[in-house]
């Protein structure tokens, strides 16, 4: 029975039933198990999940009640997922390296009866919490590989469940028309799915989402971005991350592609390779360790191939950008470039696995601009996106074609973003969140009244492009005494992208300049020494060194420049900055352990710096205690100089009418 | 933890009794009349001070050295000495002190190695590698990545393995044992040289085996931790003599084993 065409699926397992008439045997997920990748059809995996669905049902999973998937993505925790929606339950991906303790805490609050989890280390980890989880009555496991002498009166293997399910499917003819009525009573706007944000500060909060919420936001992703059902999507990321959920199984779902589940975390690159995917979704994080990676392998390689990757790569850097976005190109370059693509760009992107890619995204964090064009000066058409677990991802994306460096994009399709006064970014949207799990306050917090909801992101639409820039969380962002926007974060991103500036930390809220405090990066500048005949006897002298200063003054020269196009940014500029003499580190509390900067600590520790930052003095003593890497600790003196910077002229913004 | 598996083990047929055995290499004696029993599905660890002769009686067990006294019998079979293909072919397997691995093969083909004695065709069929076969080395190569899968090596089943870390080396050679589908598994020193974390997978692997496959495990090792927390029960040599046997608790707080360890004057 063929689906009348817009007709509204507005659940998962219903789409599920939908794709298993509609697309039959198309491959819809794989896994690569022993070796090889073991393919499920649609069809296959409609069995699958109603065995399961029918399993779990039998163990008394019921409709409302929670159900807790841990573990990597394998294509047994996303069929829970669709099983335990089609009996009207709710499933909760929780991140599965989180330690028992922060398990508890969501396990509690969302009122699990059932986990579904992928092995031994996460069944332990229950075990262990397992007399503070009152409402748990079921463990089932994925993996048998050390559970055999376990007790088993409430652990279950998943493959028990489905065989509970199929023996009752088969026994009685009546069990798959009452899934079938228990699937159709399900609407879109019940209750889909609980994501827990981790949450910098204070516990975790869930993100309720209905199927409406997540399938209407899937689909415009899908429109967006015209995806079909012959896309490749490799799943890799944690289930528990509403990017995971939307790209590895809304997604898949609404556009019927399939979805590959790699052998192991550590395969995913080798894994990515073999299935040639099409589109594709990485952290910045990814992006770069890919690129550092390969820049270390050539400088390995023969000097032969050495010059010719960097004849390319340099042209690619010329012209690559041009190409990928249609703009007139010299036919010569276009030739020399089709020769770097046969020679150097194309094996490149076969190793990274992105041969075949049509869209690649990077959200979550800055990424540097190097690193974008790089990637996109290779022909992969790597865009930006901004999203958030509260609006089912999609806030903003880059158009194919429009696509810069340090911007998210234009609002999506039916998303409507303004920056409130304060510069915090508000949006609406199909996919605003139905609220945060017992939490109503919290909700209300979020929500404005006219039903926007507050991203905590302060942002501000570029005029030249007409693209969000998120500069910051809008409780850090500041002004200066002349009013002018301070966002530290965005300052201290651009200085970081420098390879030579390993960290930044960007003062200037209540003060009538910004001044930053940098730290240099051992390996880049040590290595750039060595290139210019800089000598130097220790980390606290080469970042003291006149002609290291000569070197990073130019980089914030360069920073200056870039501000001073900004329109609202560019009063902003860095007016003096010093460099310090050893490196944050998290052992002495400088940095968080997820390398995050203290700036009111640092702020402290360096008064004496950074009260002179500020005094106009050209040099600061300082003495500050140093926490070697066995826990000793030792004293540090050093006197720190401070240079000057000129301000980059630029016109006065044009406020807009708030 | 183990206490039960102690005294199941005792009530378990024994696998592997070495009775009376004596080596030595010209005047020096490397063991003087040995005798202990290994029974079916226990870990049974060997330890002792250096030079207490446990890698001969390693040695011996799988028929690299030949005692010069004394008997070995294996699943009943009792011998003067061990050869080690029959050793290889009753299903003794074993791993080395320092890693003895194919540095230029890809971990895929170290473990596929292990496999050789069980496979049927000759070497001219194994040459062209056609028809019945290749057949076989499919359903070989099925076992090696349930090995592969068993030790978490996916991510370098095509490294070669010179290229890798010890601690994976170490991991590899594991494999390669296991891909014999043994009943006696020697382990000669499977931590030496490896950092916690990585001690802690090992273990971890030691145990799993021993679960999972059943396998009758014998290990040498130095880490008393380690072998007080995994083994069943512990055989403890000194100068070529056994000085005590018995489970860890037991041995741990014998005074000859103290004596011999902190070197108390003999």
């Amino acid at each position: 029975m063929p689906t009348a065409p817009n007709a509204r699926v507005d659940t998962f397992p219903k789409l599920l039933i939908r794709n298993a008439e509609s697309l039959r045997s198309r491959p819809a997920i794989r896994h690569k198990d022993l070796g090889i990748w073991q393919t499920w059809t649609w069809d296959q995996v409609l069995e699958e999940v109603r065995a399961f669905s029918v399993g779990l049902s039998l163990l008394g999973l019921k409709r409302g009640d929670k159900i807790a998937i841990i573990g990597s993505n394998r294509p047994r925790l996303y069929w829970a997922m669709c099983a335990a929606q089609a009996l009207g339950a709710v499933p909760v991906p929780i991140y599965s390296d989180s330690v028992a303790d922060e398990m508890a805490y969501v396990l509690e609050h969302a009122e699990i009866a059932i986990a579904v989890v992928e092995d031994q280390e996460q069944v332990d980890k229950i075990t262990s919490i397992s007399e503070r989880l009152s409402g748990l009555q079921q463990v089932l496991y994925d993996e048998i590989r050390g559970l055999r002498d376990y007790d088993h009166a409430r652990l279950k293997s998943i493959d028990q469940v489905q065989a509970l399910g199929r023996e009752a499917l088969a026994k009685d003819p009546q069990a798959e028309a009452q899934w079938n009525a228990s699937v159709a009573q399900g609407k879109g706007s019940d209750l889909a799915i609980i994501l827990y944000t981790s949450g910098t500060t204070g516990r975790p909060k869930g993100v309720m989402l209905t199927f409406d919420n997540v399938i209407v936001s899937a689909e415009n992703g899908n429109l967006f971005d015209h995806l079909t059902a012959d896309e490749e999507v490799i799943a890799y990321l944690p289930l528990a991350w509403v990017g995971d959920h939307v790209f590895s199984y809304a997604q898949s779902y609404t556009a019927g592609f399939c979805v590959s589940c790699p052998e192991a975390p550590e395969t995913v690159i080798e894994d990515r390779r073999e299935i040639g995917t099409t589109y594709a979704f990485a952290p910045p994080r990814i992006y770069e360790n890919l690129l550092t990676l390969t820049m270390v392998r050539m400088e390995d390689a023969s000097r032969f191939k050495r010059r010719m990757f960097n004849f390319f790569i340099e042209h690619s850097r010329k012209w690559g950008e041009k190409i990928l976005n249609k703009e007139p190109v010299p036919l010569g370059a276009r030739l020399i470039y089709g020769l770097g693509e046969i020679l150097v760009y194309g094996p490149l992107k076969n190793r990274y696995g992105l041969s075949r890619i049509r869209v690649a995204y990077t959200a979550g964090e800055a990424i540097g601009p190097e690193i974008f064009r790089f990637y996109r000066s290779l022909g992969i058409n790597l865009k930006q996106l901004y999203g958030q677990t509260e609006a089912a991802v999609y806030i903003t994306a880059q158009p194919d074609g429009q696509i810069y460096a340090d911007t998210v994009g234009t609002p999506n399709i039916d998303v409507d973003v303004k920056i409130a006064d304060n510069g915090e970014v508000l949006f609406k949207s199909p996919g605003v969140f139905a609220g945060y799990y017992k939490d109503a306050e919290k909700t209300a917090e979020t929500l404005t009244r006219d039903g926007y909801v507050r991203t905590g992101d302060a942002g501000f639409f570029d005029p030249k492009t007409g693209h969000l820039k998120i500069i910051d969380r809008s409780k850090d962002v500041g002004k200066l005494t002349d009013g002018t926007l301070f966002a530290p974060k965005y300052l201290e991103n651009k200085l970081k992208f420098f390879p030579n500036i390993k960290e930044a930390v960007a003062f200037g809220d209540g003060r009538d300049v910004a001044c930053a405090m940098l730290n240099i990066d051992l390996v880049a500048v040590g290595s750039w020494a060595e290139r210019n005949n800089v000598v130097y006897g220790s980390y606290q002298e080469l970042a003291a060194h006149p002609k290291v200063y000569e070197m990073v003054a130019e980089h914030v020269a360069e920073v200056n420049r870039s501000l001073a196009e900004e329109g609202v940014m560019a009063g902003a500029q860095i007016r003096r900055f010093l460099i310090l003499p050893k490196e944050l580190d998290a052992d002495d509390g400088e940095l968080t352990r997820t390398m995050k900067v203290r700036r009111g600590l640092i702020a402290d520790r360096y008064g004496a710096l950074a009260t002179a930052l500020y005094d106009g003095s050209h040099e600061a003593a300082i003495s500050t205690v140093v926490t070697f890497e066995d826990g000793r600790k030792g004293a540090l003196n050093a006197r720190v100089a401070i240079r000057d910077m000129d301000l980059v002229p630029f016109k006065p913004p044009v406020l807009e009418a708030a | 933890m183990k206490e039960p598996g102690a005294t199941e083990a005792a009530a378990r047929e024994v696998l592997l009794a070495v009775e009376n055995v004596s080596l030595s290499f010209g005047g020096v004696k490397a063991l003087t009349g040995v005798s202990f029993d290994i029974r079916k599905g226990e870990i049974r660890a060997i330890i002792g001070p250096n030079g207490a002769g446990k890698t001969s009686m390693l040695n011996v067990i799988n028929g690299f050295y030949h005692p010069q006294q004394g008997r070995i019998s294996f699943k009943g079979v009792t011998r003067n000495r061990m050869r080690p293909f029959e050793a290889a072919q009753g299903g003794i397997a074993r791993t080395f002190q320092n890693v003895a691995l194919f540095r230029g093969m890809s971990a895929l083909d170290n473990i596929m190695a292990g496999r050789t004695l069980k496979m049927n065709r000759n070497f001219f069929w194994q040459l062209i590698r056609f028809g019945p076969a290749a057949a076989e080395e499919v359903a070989h190569r099925r076992r090696v990545e349930e090995i592969i899968d068993f030790l978490q090596i996916a991510h370098i089943r095509k490294v070669q393995v010179g290229r890798l870390p010890y601690g994976l080396q170490k991991r590899v050679e594991l494999g390669r044992a296991l891909a014999m589908d043994p009943d006696l598994l020697l382990l000669d020193e499977p931590m030496a040289g490896m950092n916690l974390e990585e001690k802690e997978d090992m273990s971890r692997y030691i145990l799993d085996v021993n679960e999972h496959f059943g396998t009758t495990i014998a290990l040498i090792e130095h880490d008393m931790g380690v072998v007080m927390d995994l083994s069943d029960r512990v055989v403890v040599l000194d100068h070529g003599t056994k000085i005590a046997d018995g489970v860890p608790d037991a041995v741990k707080s014998d005074q000859a084993v103290i004596s011999a360890y902190l070197g108390v004057a003999h």
